[in-house]
């Protein structure tokens, strides 16, 4: 049963006040939900450098409320790696561990040991939040940054390049759930989140998750550019079950009604696209339009 | 009753990791560390060995997965050589900073470019700061032995250790070596008590974001800082030469055989001349001490087998009465010397009596080194200081 009202999600509050996230943070959100859906206790998350390192607070205090193993940048896939085989062989059952890495230590950094465990099919959720580059160094480019974007390592020409896409990648490794998912619709993320902790083996989730200070736009308005973001096509909601792929929440209801919002729609409230050209802006509306067609094609395909 | 067999030293290091009872083993395969891997993977998929093997795809992947498993309370095993180890590089700092008590095979190889196979000492040498204890067999026996003491060192006082041996000349070498039995070895080494803190119930922030200066917890608790976290390493791996003696002894109890804890001499009781190396280079500088002895120069060898923590007081024990030192070793810290010999001659400074010291690198990249020719590079120093020489190299 999907989740339709905040009366369903469960009451406790994983993450308590005193974190070191900004104000508006779409990471923030991503997490408090993404925890409501896992087991209190039965929790180990595995975090490599970056803004979840942050998130998490400063020794010897933490906010929040699981086992959070920190690891070198490049190792999240490993170390997840490592401690489901840890727990295993010391006895430990019943445990979800959850990788959470940003897109940096997801598309870039992070993709080698990735790929592996993803191959080995290690039993666990690995959750990208996606904030579209490198936010905790302060907004350098990533390979997830979208066409036109000005980041600090893009400054005068902005980015040149689409998103990598990532989803293909992950799904070469054939893997049994894989899904994306939003801070601006939580249930569709919390109910993600909650079958992924069921399915063995490994699991894949990404979550486009807006940046106020790296994407420019005020904090109050995380939830309007999540929104945005998936009503004008750039992030689209799903989830591929056992290679079944089928549009979810309002990505369903677009694909229903056949109407979706402009790319400029979205990028008109962010300053990393204020210096975006004609031909980007044209690029970055095809781009959208080709992937946005191929999830309709693959949703009647799959469900028809 | 251990049994003998002929084995390599990478069956040996196997073997001593299955007789270990590791839980939980992660390797790349890197020539000439790959038997390793192969070995214990064969183990555990037959049943011999009950343990967790992640075929990992790097090395880096391979030690932060270990790091990880023994985080939440497993016994680990991990291998590798020469630019494996390299790739580790930034995890054998976190797993040094994370106080975990891995036990890493280090099959000594030269580290590209160009690209050897062979066997020198710059691959572990190069890693000597990133606060792992290392310690350097000479031959396949010691490193079955030096695997299951390193178990109960790391355990007792959680930091890493590298157990190195030489690529080839002993990875490669069959020999005879006495294989403990499965009893002996449990009654040396329990199994390892569970400190990961996983209760289902506490959460816990490990190895988080910390500030230069000690703060306060929630209950107002006084933390320690950055570098509070560092002192404690720093002391407590110099304090495990220590550990490594009383390991060493036990173990000669229990087994009957003791490899002289961190520093061993070989005719250095009457000796004039002193003879200092590492791994299987200082068993072959045996062989040129005896032929010293045989044209009447009294000379003897000192054998460095830990090398971090450096064992000062044992190495000026050593050498503050004997008139000369000379070093061989395969490594070079380049723009300057050989690694041991400056850490021996750093050593000597706080000795009120030094001998002339001499150091020679040698055997890089599988260059051959014959004890003759140690003999003859050793007797050139003896009439006469040779500073910082390479041996067998053509211009």
């Amino acid at each position: 049963m999907a989740t339709t009202s905040v009366k369903q999600l469960p009451k406790t509050e994983m993450i308590l006040p005193g974190t070191r996230s900004c104000a508006g943070c779409g990471l923030m959100l991503t997490y408090r939900h993404a925890l409501k859906a896992l087991d209190e206790g039965k929790t180990i998350v595995a975090v490599p450098a970056s803004c979840m390192t942050v998130l998490h607070g400063v020794y010897p205090i933490t906010p929040v409320k699981v086992v959070c193993i920190n690891n070198p940048f490049a190792a999240t896939g490993a170390a997840a790696s490592g401690i489901v085989a840890g727990l295993k062989a010391t006895g430990k059952s019943d445990y979800t561990v959850v990788a959470f890495a940003g897109d940096g230590g997801t598309y870039d950094i992070g993709i080698q040991a990735l790929s592996g465990a993803l191959e080995r099919g290690v039993n666990f959720i690995y959750i990208c939040y996606d904030n579209e580059g490198y936010m905790n160094t302060g907004t350098q480019r990533s390979s997830a940054s979208p066409m036109g974007a000005v980041t600090s390592t893009t400054p005068i020409l902005a980015k040149l390049q689409h998103k990598k896409d990532m989803i293909r990648i992950v799904e070469a490794h054939d893997l049994p759930y894989i899904a994306t998912g939003s801070p601006a619709f939580p249930f569709d993320l919390f109910d993600k989140v909650k079958y992924a902790k069921d399915v063995l083996g490994s699991r894949y989730i990404e979550v486009h998750a807006p940046c106020p200070p790296g994407w420019g736009f005020p904090n109050k308005d995380l939830v309007k550019i999540g929104k945005l973001a998936v009503e004008s096509g750039i992030h689209v909601l799903f989830e591929i079950r056992e290679g079944r792929f089928s549009l979810t929440s309002q990505s369903l209801v677009m694909a229903k009604k056949g109407r979706k919002k402009n790319v400029s729609d979205y990028i008109k409230g962010q300053t990393r696209f204020k210096r975006i050209s004609g031909d980007h802006l044209a690029q970055l509306q095809e781009f959208t339009d080709r992937k946005w067609n191929e999830s309709l094609e693959r949703h009647f395909r799959d469900n028809p | 009753m251990g049994q003998i067999e002929i084995i390599t030293a990478n069956t040996a290091a196997a073997i001593a990791a299955k007789l270990c009872r590791v839980q939980v083993v992660s390797a790349y395969p890197i020539t000439p560390q790959t038997p390793v891997t192969e070995e214990l993977a064969a183990m555990v998929e037959s049943g011999d060995l009950k343990a967790e093997y992640i075929t990992v795809e790097s090395e880096h992947s391979a030690l932060a997965s270990v790091v990880a498993a023994s985080q939440v309370g497993a016994r680990v095993f991990t291998a590798t050589s020469a630019n494996g180890l390299l790739y580790m590089h930034e995890m054998l700092h976190w797993a040094a900073g994370s106080r975990v008590p891995i036990v890493m095979a280090c099959v000594n190889r030269g580290v590209g470019a160009p690209w050897t196979i062979l066997n020198d000492q710059q691959d572990t040498i190069a890693q000597r700061d990133t606060g792992w204890i290392q310690m350097y067999c000479r031959n396949s026996q010691e490193v079955i032995d030096t695997m299951i003491q390193a178990y109960r060192i790391a355990e007792q006082i959680q930091i890493p250790i590298m157990v190195c041996y030489d690529g080839f000349i002993l990875s490669h070498a069959s020999t005879p070596v006495d294989v403990p039995s499965q009893d002996e070895v449990d009654r040396f080494l329990p199994s390892l008590e569970d400190r990961s803190g996983i209760d289902g119930k506490t959460p816990m922030n490990v190895n988080p974001l910390i500030l230069s200066d000690p703060r306060p917890d929630a209950n107002g608790v006084l933390m320690p800082g950055y570098m509070e976290f560092r002192y404690r390493l720093q002391q407590d791996i110099l304090g495990s030469l220590e550990a490594i003696k009383s390991v060493d002894n036990e173990f000669r109890d229990t087994f009957g055989r003791s490899w002289g804890g961190s520093v061993w001499g070989y005719r250095m009781d009457d000796a004039e001349h002193a003879i200092v190396s590492m791994g299987s280079l200082a068993s072959e500088c045996t062989v040129a001490a005896d032929q010293l002895r045989r044209e009447g120069i009294k000379a003897g060898v000192v054998g460095v087998r830990v090398y971090r923590p450096f064992p000062s007081s044992q190495i000026i024990e050593f050498l503050s009465g004997v008139r000369t030192a000379t070093f061989f070793e395969k490594d070079v810290s380049y723009g300057y010397q050989g690694a041991l010999a400056m850490d021996a001659k750093a050593a000597m400074y706080e000795s009120k009596s030094r001998p002339e010291i001499s150091s020679y690198v040698v055997g890089l990249g599988g260059r051959d080194v014959r004890p003759e020719q140690l003999a003859e590079a050793t007797l050139k120093c003896v009439n006469g200081p040779v500073q910082h020489c390479w041996l067998n190299v053509s211009g």
